[in-house]
């Protein structure tokens, strides 16, 4: 004969379901009532690409990292006035485009993380569904308004800059 | 029905008790489904449930039903059509056969046969018929495996159920359910005529075979084997949508609330009120009023049973398919057995 659940065993779980009955009674439930309510995220939650579109360099490490293929990134070489006086004009990448389409990424935040100059962000940013598919494409304008909702970065543990 | 002091004609009899009993079965379905499925459920999951449609989501049943109406009514290539579009009717047949037997008030029953629980247990089991072909019907292995786990599971738990429903026949020398009724609410404990004598005392063990009986019937968990949404997609359900999947659905939780009507007098006094409190000796004296009276009685009394079973399936896990036979064929059945043997030895004694 297989094992039976024990007696006690049973009435516990009853009191379990019964318990959180009453606690959801009383105390509301866990759950946010979400277009009513909003849930805040946590700061380091994966909501939103953000750029930062003057620490862009158009190195393509992103685009190149990213799975699905979903960074767009266009650019071209300009010069850009010396450091020094008397220099030479110095050459620069300049950034014509930079999209990224929130369709296709599934958040795995490679970009953020391969990024050299800082220029990509998290932000727990996660109400911009649209109607059309097509509009979930954020160009770099859309990409560098999310700035404003990226969290200060938290501070450092103690001895993380010791060398 | 309630009898009017005017002359009713026959076709309008008729037409009251189809009435009630639309309203003695979709009433507690729908209350059923709303205070436990939709809310109880929610909040022992610490959620709110539905919230939209309507003050605390009470039209959400109305918005479902909407959404089901409208579903096209589907059936496989390879089902058998004729069998696969009259299995959900079959079943929910068998829950308006079921509320026949339920007598609401002294004189609020639809027909005071004079076998009730007998009727009453072997309609019961019509709705294995439907669940069976419905499984068979559908062309779908799915679907077969889940009727024929029905089948068994039904059949299996039948037994109990039966054996625990002698308990109660044999004590109140009746088979006739409002004979039940009046033996429980004119009967004493040492004297004691206060709260009458409620089976689910002398048969606590028979009230509790037959609940866990009921709750293997309804297919509820942990006996939900047979729809086993995990392994089985749903059962012998699988194929059906729209409004026969409404039925099927209408029918679980009708049913629901029907057995807990029958297991409310059965074991809980029915409608009555002891009928010591106003002084009464049997059932010609209980005035007109508790017909009106009883069938409040009687929904309260369904809506506690149907809160206990609610409880237990959305406390425990499913059983497993042995788990589940050996649980009524090894357990159940020899202690109902007992049970039943040992209120006729104590009916003769005393």
């Amino acid at each position: 004969m297989p094992d039976k659940p024990k007696l006690p065993g049973l009435f516990k779980g009853l009191g379990i379901t019964l318990g959180i009955l009453k606690d959801t009674v009383v105390d509301g439930a866990n759950t946010v009532q979400y277009p009513h309510e909003k849930e805040a995220p946590p700061i380091r939650a994966r909501g939103v690409i953000a750029l930062h579109e003057d620490n862009c360099t158009a190195c393509m490490l992103c685009a190149r990292s990213c799975p699905d293929w979903c960074i767009y990134i266009e650019g071209h070489k300009q010069l850009a006035p010396a450091r020094r006086a008397g220099g030479k004009p110095r050459q620069v990448n300049h950034l014509d485009r930079f999209d990224i389409d929130y369709a296709l990424c599934m958040y795995c935040g490679i970009c953020v993380e391969v990024c050299p100059f800082d220029a990509l962000f998290w932000s727990p940013e996660y109400e911009y569904s649209e109607p059309k598919i097509a509009d979930l494409l954020h160009d770099k304008e859309k990409l560098g308004e999310w700035m404003e909702t990226v969290p200060e970065a938290p501070a450092l543990e103690a001895g993380a800059q010791k060398k | 029905m309630i009898q009017f002091a005017i002359e009713i004609p026959y076709w309008g009899q008729s037409l009251l008790r189809v009435l009630g009993g639309l309203v003695a079965v979709l009433l507690p379905a729908g209350t059923i489904v709303y205070l436990f499925l939709f809310k109880m459920m929610s909040f022992m999951q610490s959620r709110l449930g539905p919230m939209e449609a309507g003050p605390y989501g009470s039209l959400q049943l109305v918005a479902e039903v909407g959404k089901w109406m409208q579903k096209e009514d589907l059936a496989p290539d390879a089902a058998d059509h004729r069998i696969f579009k009259m299995a959900p009717l079959i079943v929910l047949l068998s829950t308006f056969l079921l509320v026949v037997i339920v007598p609401f008030g002294p004189d609020a029953y639809f027909t005071n046969f004079s076998v009730g629980i007998f009727l009453g247990l072997a309609v019961a089991s019509v709705s294995v018929l439907g669940i069976l072909i419905a499984g068979w019907a559908s062309a779908n292995k799915y679907a077969l495996l889940g009727g024929l786990r029905a089948a068994g599971q039904l059949i299996a738990y039948e037994l109990p159920m039966v054996l625990a429903v002698l308990g109660v026949v044999i004590q109140a020398g009746s088979m006739n359910m409002q004979e039940i009724t009046v033996a429980q609410n004119t009967g004493s404990w040492f004297g004691l005529d206060w709260f009458g004598s409620p089976f689910i005392v002398t048969q606590f063990v028979g009230f509790v075979i037959f609940m866990i009986a009921v709750q293997a019937e309804l297919t509820q968990a942990p006996f939900d084997m047979p729809i086993a949404e995990s392994e089985l997609v749903s059962g012998y359900m699988t194929e059906y949508s729209g409004f026969r999947f409404l039925i099927f659905f209408i029918a679980e939780f009708a049913t629901a609330g029907v057995f807990a009507f029958i297991a409310s007098v059965l074991f809980l006094g029915g409608w009555g009120i002891p009928f010591s409190w106003f002084g009464w000796d049997n059932i010609d004296q209980v005035p007109d009023w508790m017909n009106l009276v009883g069938p409040l009685i009687m929904f309260t009394k369904m809506l506690v049973l149907t809160f206990i079973i609610m409880w237990v399936r959305f406390s425990f896990p499913r059983f497993r398919e042995d788990q589940l036979q050996t649980f009524a064929w090894k357990v159940l059945i020899p202690l109902a057995l007992l049970n039943t043997a040992i209120t006729a030895i104590l009916k003769v004694a005393f």
